[in-house]
């Protein structure tokens, strides 16, 4: 497969592996967290952790958009979806997202919710234009790597004058997250965990850009390197990450040169300041509250607005007190460390945010990393 | 003086409730479109039952529906599909396919030039396996009560002498031979899905695999532990359910595991992982390691098997794990397939 297959060259990661065993000191622990699930996904699906020396670790960040979504807004959209004149377009993967009390969007349209998923904001706008009796709301939801399409999907609605059409609008920001992360260590009495560099976000920096690191990186004293998805990417960015370390350095360096720039694409980030405004706070599972992590639609937009025009209410609920997300979300505790997971918390009946998505840290461990957890003989 | 009865009109008719009222229009269907797709000297005695005999030995039996959505799909329809299916698995007991029972559930307004079409195509999948239909039923629903049709096969076949492939069979050391490229099925029929349409040139590899299987037993006998055919849930649900089945577990080696580019990109696209997407013309042959070599060579010998390759063996393992190498250089779980990736795929 061209443009993948070059990514994804044994023989070079062979040589960068080397590369990174050499350079690391082996006095020195070697502590990333990979921001985004595509990284997490990459790490687990070409087992890299079988080529890093021992001292260098990945510690799963809470970059999986499904994953960080609290189960009230899961409540909420299951409660509009009930509604007999809503139909509710979603992602697939946000199906079996857990709400509160062992529902999920799945359940609800077992139970007879109209509940569509689609593959793109297209679809949402095709069902409403068959629908025109109906009222469809399309679930948006992601970082900032989707919410251009959904600015456009708002653009084409009031183009094509539906009115029947809004958007439920759950999108996040990643940037305020990876502060929170290094900054308010005491949330949920976690404690600190010690990061010593971050493997940027891909596809969200294609949008935004390398800039908004910049502070961060200056501000924290720790080294970002901007990373591709493909598994080559993520060992390129390694040896980058052991080498700032190595020579006390803290900038933002862009592996992902092919694909992002330092200023970001600017027409998508105009669509979205124009019809999204942040939130003062949003709730991200794991994490809490978040000031200034959320967007909402701006108020020339509010008849796109499903939680304006069926005056819909936050939802909180606790989550699971046993379930370790929180932790794992900051990298303070790994997977196998969680009372549930791998018993009662499994890909099939997930408790936590963690074990939602493929993308999670805790359904990539189990899904293709958790032979390691057991003296097995290794894949010869 | 013989009662006057309309022609069907295929080309422009449909089914009707009367269709399934067990009148003379049921008849008329009956007769006018199954049989002449169908043709055998069973069907035409026009029993409730058909009576035949079999000689000595070990049978086989095995149903399985069909709900496949889309209706047709590049490489097939719901009615190559429903033949193919259970003469599969049927074959993967090592036995040879006989005859197939095949029932119909019609939604009314179903069109009759798309039930003679998937007819004839059911016709066609069974003189191709060798096999006949000898005995149905046609039931019709009011409108939304099915989704255009609904078909159910149940098979039986017999079992050559001193064969008795059973998924408990795999021992530590076997090797895992698979017939050909994974995911062809899954990724045809998600490209024609309405709201996902993509274009691609992979067609479903729905095949009958009894003769290969037949060239199989004949070059490794008893040294084949097991067959499998992964269909839904792919090469991963199959050998996951072996693991557990024989209390082991396997190794893989991704670089053998042959997939088509067009499956690979496509998954790619979606998010998918090809050893979880379905096939209904690939098995999987858990081979003692010293027949091996000889099986292989049978299978690449046959048009359906020539992309067969040995990707792996089993070890022993007491968390029945499918472990693979990557291509990339790591290692990694390959688990049962999670959630509803694709409904009605079969």
């Amino acid at each position: 497969m061209k443009y993948a297959d070059e990514f994804r060259d044994k023989e070079i990661a062979l040589g960068l592996a080397k590369t990174i065993r050499a350079e690391a000191d082996p006095q020195k622990l070697y502590r990333f967290m990979e921001f985004c699930g595509g990284h997490t996904h990459a790490i687990s699906r070409y087992g890299l952790e079988d080529m890093l020396p021992k001292n260098v670790r990945m510690i799963h960040g809470p970059g999986c958009p499904v994953c960080v979504l609290p189960a009230g807004r899961i409540d909420m959209a299951i409660r509009l979806a009930e509604r007999p004149d809503v139909i509710l377009c979603v992602y697939g993967d946000l199906m079996r997202v857990p709400g509160s009390q062992g529902t999920s969007l799945l359940k609800a349209k077992a139970r007879g919710a109209d509940i569509r998923m689609v593959y793109s904001t297209i679809d949402a706008i095709r069902i409403a234009e068959d629908n025109p009796g109906r009222e469809v709301v399309f679930f948006a939801i992601g970082f900032e790597t989707t919410t251009p399409p959904t600015a456009v999907m708002i653009r084409l609605a009031e183009k094509k004058q539906l009115e029947n059409f809004t958007v439920f609008c759950n999108h996040v920001l990643t940037p305020p997250a990876m502060q929170n992360i290094l900054e308010s260590p005491d949330i949920r009495n976690i404690g600190r965990v010690e990061i010593d560099g971050f493997v940027g976000p891909a596809h969200v920096s294609t949008i935004i850009g390398t800039a908004p690191y910049e502070f961060f990186a200056e501000e924290f004293g720790k080294p970002v390197v901007i990373a591709g998805f493909e598994p080559l990417d993520m060992m390129q960015a390694i040896l980058m990450l052991v080498r700032q370390v190595n020579e006390d350095r803290h900038e933002v360096e862009n592996q992902y040169s092919r694909a992002v720039n330092r200023d970001g694409n600017l027409r998508a980030k105009e669509e979205v300041s124009d019809i999204f405004e942040l939130r003062d706070q949003f709730e991200w599972r794991g994490l809490g509250q978040v000031p200034y992590s959320g967007l909402k639609l701006k108020r020339p937009y509010a008849i796109y607005d499903a939680e304006v025009r069926f005056d819909m209410h936050e939802l909180r609920v606790d989550d699971n007190p046993a379930c370790e997300c929180g932790a794992i979300l900051r990298g303070v505790k790994k997977p196998v460390d969680c009372k549930l997971f791998g018993t009662v918390c499994t890909p099939e009946t997930p408790i936590g945010s963690c074990m939602v998505s493929s993308e999670g840290a805790c359904a990539a461990h189990w899904t293709h990393g958790r032979f390691r957890d057991h003296q097995q003989r290794r894949v010869s | 003086m013989k009662a006057y009865q309309r022609k069907l009109d295929i080309r422009n008719g449909c089914v009707d409730l009367s269709h399934g009222s067990g009148g003379r229009a049921m008849a008329q269907l009956i007769s006018g479109l199954f049989h002449e797709a169908f043709g055998n000297e069973w069907l035409a005695r026009g029993n409730d039952q058909s009576a035949f005999d079999v000689g000595a030995g070990r049978m086989v039996m095995t149903t399985d529906g069909y709900v496949v959505s889309p209706l047709f799909f590049p490489g097939g329809n719901i009615g190559s599909l429903a033949v193919h299916g259970t003469v599969n698995d049927i074959a993967m007991a090592g036995a040879r396919p006989l005859y197939l029972s095949a029932s119909f559930i019609i939604e009314e307004g179903f069109r009759f030039a798309d039930l003679k079409m998937i007819a004839e195509s059911m016709g066609e999948a069974a003189r191709t396996a060798d096999v006949h239909i000898v005995t149905g039923d046609t039931k019709v629903v009011e409108r939304g009560k099915a989704d255009g049709l609904f078909i159910s096969t149940a098979g039986v076949g017999v079992v050559p002498h001193g064969l008795d492939l059973s998924a408990e069979n795999a021992r530590v050391g076997d090797r895992v031979l698979i017939s050909g490229t994974l995911g062809d099925h899954g990724v045809a029929i998600m490209s024609k899905r309405q709201n996902l349409a993509f274009e691609t040139e992979i067609v479903s590899d729905s095949a009958a695999l009894n003769d290969l299987v037949a060239k199989m037993v004949e070059a490794g006998g008893r040294g084949i532990r097991l067959m499998r055919d992964p269909t839904r849930g792919g090469l991963a649900a199959t050998l996951n359910e072996i693991a557990q089945q024989s209390d082991l577990g396997f190794h893989l080696r991704e670089e053998a595991i042959p997939l088509k580019p067009g499956v690979a990109a496509a998954c790619e696209l979606l998010g998918l992982d090809p050893l979880h997407v379905a096939n209904e013309g690939k098995l999987v042959a858990i081979v003692a390691p010293e027949n091996a070599a000889p099986v292989l060579a049978a299978m690449r010998a046959h048009p359906l098997g020539r992309d067969a390759a040995d990707i792996g063996e089993a070890v022993a393992d007491d968390h029945h794990f499918v472990q693979m190498a990557t291509s990339f250089g790591g290692g990694r779980i390959v688990d049962w397939p999670s959630g509803e990736q694709l409904p009605r795929i079969c």
